[in-house]
């Protein structure tokens, strides 16, 4: 397989940015990608994928005007169809007088090694012997583990340009390896489930034995499980589940949902909105994030950006266009696909570390819940409202210890309220496959709904 | 979009270096969409996604490649990768002579959205827009928006089968926040037909603005919900999300067979209450989960999954159907050619009972009644499942009174399909629905009549 080519893709861009006519600004955005994917099953190969894939999205801004079209290819054809759609699409959009594409801000990107040449260079049947390899160890680690519903191994490369009629040029690359597996064990007439992955920059960085114990540690503790009592407890969530909730409590932080009133945060920099022991940054320079990269995806260099300081609302993420609207800068945390215009996304949230690991958080825990997973979070989580309910498996924690673990119930509260009862921030900082530094917290006053 | 001439030549060279089935899925799709926010028609997008996924199976290992080149050199290339992850030694030619079976469309379109000039489309969103905002002061933000797709797949394989299909799909969304003194709430109203523009033929357009508004206005004076176990009404329509998740995954054959689902095991069993006959049908004309041939090449079926109670039968994809030396079932789907298929619902739906919706309701003494069902998830393993309630309601002394926040409700699904205690003649088919399994979305359809079960747990805060 091939590899990405950085510098064909920047030529591509560049060259459509330089189609802008008098008047028009024009911005391209191209990706390309390979990947392989391999799927074990008993002892075998379940399947294996080897593909490559690539887009460009093209913005064309006339007189406050914008026009967007994308295609899936690189074809000198296709990319000036493209343009054309764009510059079609453009006339039926109201004149907007904060559109506008990303000008160079003087700010230098960090230099980030995010790219591993092994990625292309390990032959595959290395890659397919991971996937057996995990499989076989989730099996014989445990006469209780029934079977595994799927274990596999991906890596792939990435790689992007843009390039705008304002000045910006840039690309770069970077590589993703993991492994994950679901392991399957008998309880009564139903079985459980769980799963473990381990998330690196390439293959000698993914550890089978961090997906395997995971996997098997969480999947016996489910045995037995009871729907508990309905209670209101002190929610205890492990870094991994941290950096879930804060990924949604980022997404309420971004500056188009706080213009459109669409965000509960929306007037309030400067006020308490979290509990004094809450900082969060979002910081895509630290290399110790998965989520770490030079650029956003309009081509601005990256930088740290506080969001809450002591639970104070310090600003908003914004991209080019929210950050005009708010009259401010930038903070560089455009995200987008080859198929959209740019939104907005934090890429490695940070939790300022407290004190205290998982163990030594929960023996304080009179009457609480440790949460091993959350779901239907697009089903009852409402980031306008702040609603937030959703199904829960993990460990009732009484009197400082574990307890039975507990399915088909549900913990709910608001999110405003999630981050203003936060009592304890831990100093576990254990960084997630999405690129969020999580720690444990506690959170005392969550409705647990079951019997 | 390919000769069939060049599809035979590809399906050969797949099979070159040995393997029992080779398949070429070829498609082009053009999506086109116009949206409507915070008073400005901010976005007009469209875009073509144009490719084929070769798959080659080789005993139990499928190897599977994918290209955006659709020449023939484009094809045989990704026919030889595939083959090469399938990873088979032997040789053999093999000769691949194709026959093509034609199957119609279930749902004939009058007008394709790309067809349809774009002043047209904006003059919907604005309308839309406005009767939003007239519905009350309360209603702080709107966003509307029109989306059309064309998705023409052509499938290939081995065996000879040689069919396309050509599906068109236009959906219309208004959204509105209403702000009060209790903070700022949301209503959404989506619909959704696997036909052409002709679908806003159908639609008030101020009547459903209005609705999505009025979703917003009820929920400011929303209580908090319920915590813990009570009978629980499901309004028609919507309320199909519940089958879909307590056992639509769970009777899916792949999970079934990976041992991670409460039904393996179980056909011929009685699994829900006598009442419950529930279906899946990719031939139900126009509805968001229909099309002629599923993306394997199988035509959509109506498939009886639960009769009376009784556990009648999995759904399947083409390769278990053919190692089982069974008929296919129409449910091999993917989310394009950039995928493997799997074993996906199309149209999941209860049929009629004989009560009155009135009667569901005055026969619950204290309990929720969830008019509109939000989307939700499902662990086939344990069968817990959650659905979240976009607009519901308390049940006091038999009648609907406060409305309730939102949240999820959560139950298990052998359980819940047997607490299943009436269900009322008023069926309806819900909106349109996108279906995740394993990182690929695919539309659905759902539906059900109003009906009441016995308990679930609320997923609230108020005890």
């Amino acid at each position: 397989m091939t590899g990405t080519d950085v510098d064909a893709l920047r030529a591509l861009a560049d060259r459509v940015a330089a189609q802008a006519a008098p008047g028009e600004q024009v911005e391209a955005y191209v990706s390309q990608g390979t990947n392989t994917s391999v799927d074990a099953y008993q002892g075998e190969i379940e399947s294996l994928t080897q593909a490559g894939s690539a887009g460009i999205g093209i913005r064309v801004i006339r007189d406050g005007r914008t026009g967007f079209a994308y295609a899936s290819s690189h074809d000198d054809d296709i990319v000036a169809e493209t343009l054309a759609e764009a510059r079609d699409n453009l006339p039926f959009a109201e004149p907007d007088e904060w559109a506008g594409l990303a000008e160079p801000d003087g700010t230098a990107a960090t230099a980030l090694d995010v790219h591993r040449e092994a990625v292309l260079a390990t032959p595959v049947e290395e890659k397919v012997a991971m996937a057996i390899e995990l499989e076989k160890m989730v099996r014989a680690a445990d006469p209780r583990v029934r079977g595994v519903r799927a274990a596999s191994y991906t890596d792939a490369e990435g790689a992007f340009a843009v390039a705008t009629s304002t000045g910006i040029s840039v690309g770069g690359r970077s590589t993703i390896a993991y492994v994950s597996v679901s392991a399957l064990a008998d309880d009564g007439d139903a079985s459980v489930i769980a799963g473990g992955m381990s998330v690196g920059r390439a293959i000698d960085e993914v550890s089978l034995d961090e997906a395997a114990d995971d996997a098997v540690s969480r999947l016996l503790a489910k045995i037995g499980s009871v729907k508990p009592e309905s209670a209101v407890v002190t929610l205890i969530l492990e870094p991994r589940l941290t950096a879930t909730v804060l990924g949604i409590v980022s997404g309420m932080l971004g500056g188009e949902a706080v213009a459109k009133g669409r965000s509960p945060f929306g007037d309030r920099v400067g006020e308490q909105v979290g509990s004094p022991l809450l900082t969060i940054v979002d910081d895509p320079t630290n290399p110790d994030s998965l989520g770490a990269e030079p650029y956003d995806d309009e081509g601005l260099a990256t930088r740290r950006v506080p969001l809450l300081h002591r639970g104070v609302l310090q600003g908003f993420l914004h991209n080019t266009h929210s950050a005009r609207r708010a009259g401010t800068a930038s903070t560089a945390s455009a995200a987008r696909h080859y198929s959209s215009r740019p939104g907005i996304s934090a890429r490695a949230l940070t939790v300022e570390p407290g004190e205290g690991d998982l163990d030594s958080l929960l023996a304080t825990v009179d009457d609480g819940v440790l949460a091993s997973s959350l779901g239907g979070i697009h089903s009852g989580v409402n980031p306008v409202s702040g609603d937030f309910s959703v199904s829960v498996e993990g460990l009732r924690v009484r009197g400082g210890e574990r307890a039975e673990p507990i399915k088909e119930a549900t913990l709910a509260s608001t999110l405003q309220r999630l981050l203003l009862d936060v009592s304890h921030v831990g100093s576990d900082v254990e960084w997630q496959p999405g690129g969020t530094g999580g720690v444990t917290l506690l959170i005392p006053g969550v409705s647990l709904s079951g019997r | 979009m390919i000769e069939d001439p060049t599809l035979e030549r590809v399906l050969a060279r797949a099979l070159r270096t040995g393997g029992e089935f080779a398949e070429v899925f070829a498609e082009d799709k053009q999506n086109g969409s116009a949206t409507l926010d915070d008073g400005r028609v901010e976005q007009l997008s469209s875009g073509r996604d144009r490719g084929a996924g070769i798959r080659v199976v080789v005993g139990d290992t499928t190897g599977f490649a994918h290209t955006a080149d659709l020449s023939e050199q484009g094809l045989l290339t990704a026919a030889e990768a595939a083959s090469a992850a399938a990873r088979e030694g032997g040789g053999g030619v093999r000769e691949v002579a194709l026959t093509r079976r034609d199957v119609p469309n279930p749902s004939p379109v009058s007008v394709l959205p790309d067809d349809v000039p774009k002043a047209d489309k904006v003059a919907i969103l604005r309308q839309a827009d406005a009767a939003a905002r007239a519905a009350a002061r309360e209603i702080s933000q709107v966003t509307a928006s029109v989306a059309g797709s064309r998705r023409r797949i052509l499938v290939a394989n081995s065996d000879g089968l040689l069919t396309s299909d050509d599906q068109v799909r236009t959906l219309f969304s208004v959204s509105a926040v209403a702000t009060g003194d209790t903070g700022m709430q949301t209503g959404r109203k989506s619909t959704g037909l696997t036909i052409g523009w002709e679908l806003f033929d159908r639609i008030d357009i101020d009547e459903f603005a209005a609705e999505a508004a009025q979703m917003a206005i009820t929920k400011l004076r929303a209580r908090p919900a319920p915590s813990g176990q009570l009978p629980v009404v499901i309004g028609a329509g919507s309320g199909g999300v519940l089958f879909h998740e307590a056992c639509g995954h769970g009777l899916e054959k792949d999970l079934v067979d990976k041992g991670a689902s409460v039904y393996a095991g179980r056909v011929g069993e009685l699994v829900a209450s006598p009442l419950v006959t529930l279906v899946d049908d990719g031939t139900i004309a126009e509805e968001w989960g229909a099309f002629a041939v599923d993306d394997e090449g199988a035509p959509g079926q109506r498939n009886v999954l639960i009769q009376d109670g009784v556990l009648t039968d999995y759904m399947w994809d083409f390769l278990r159907s053919r190692k089982e030396g069974r008929a296919v079932s129409g449910n091999g789907r993917r989310q394009s050619y950039k995928h493997l298929p799997m074993v996906r619902m199309t149209n999941t739906f209860l049929e009629n009972g004989t009560a009155s919706p009135d009667d569901v309701i005055a026969g619950t003494d204290h309990g929720v009644y969830v008019a509109k069902l939000g989307g939700g998830q499902v662990n086939t393993a344990s069968g817990d499942f959650v659905f979240g309630m976009q607009e519901a309601y308390l049940i006091e002394d038999g009648e609907i009174t406060e409305p309730i926040r939102e949240g999820n409700l959560i139950g298990n699904g052998p359980q819940c399909l047997q607490d299943i205690e009436v269900i009322a003649d008023d069926f309806a088919f819900g909106g349109p629905g996108t279906c995740g399994k394993d990182g690929q979305g695919v539309p659905v359809g759902d539906g059900c009549p109003t009906l009441r079960v016995a308990q679930l747990t609320i997923g609230g805060t108020s005890s």
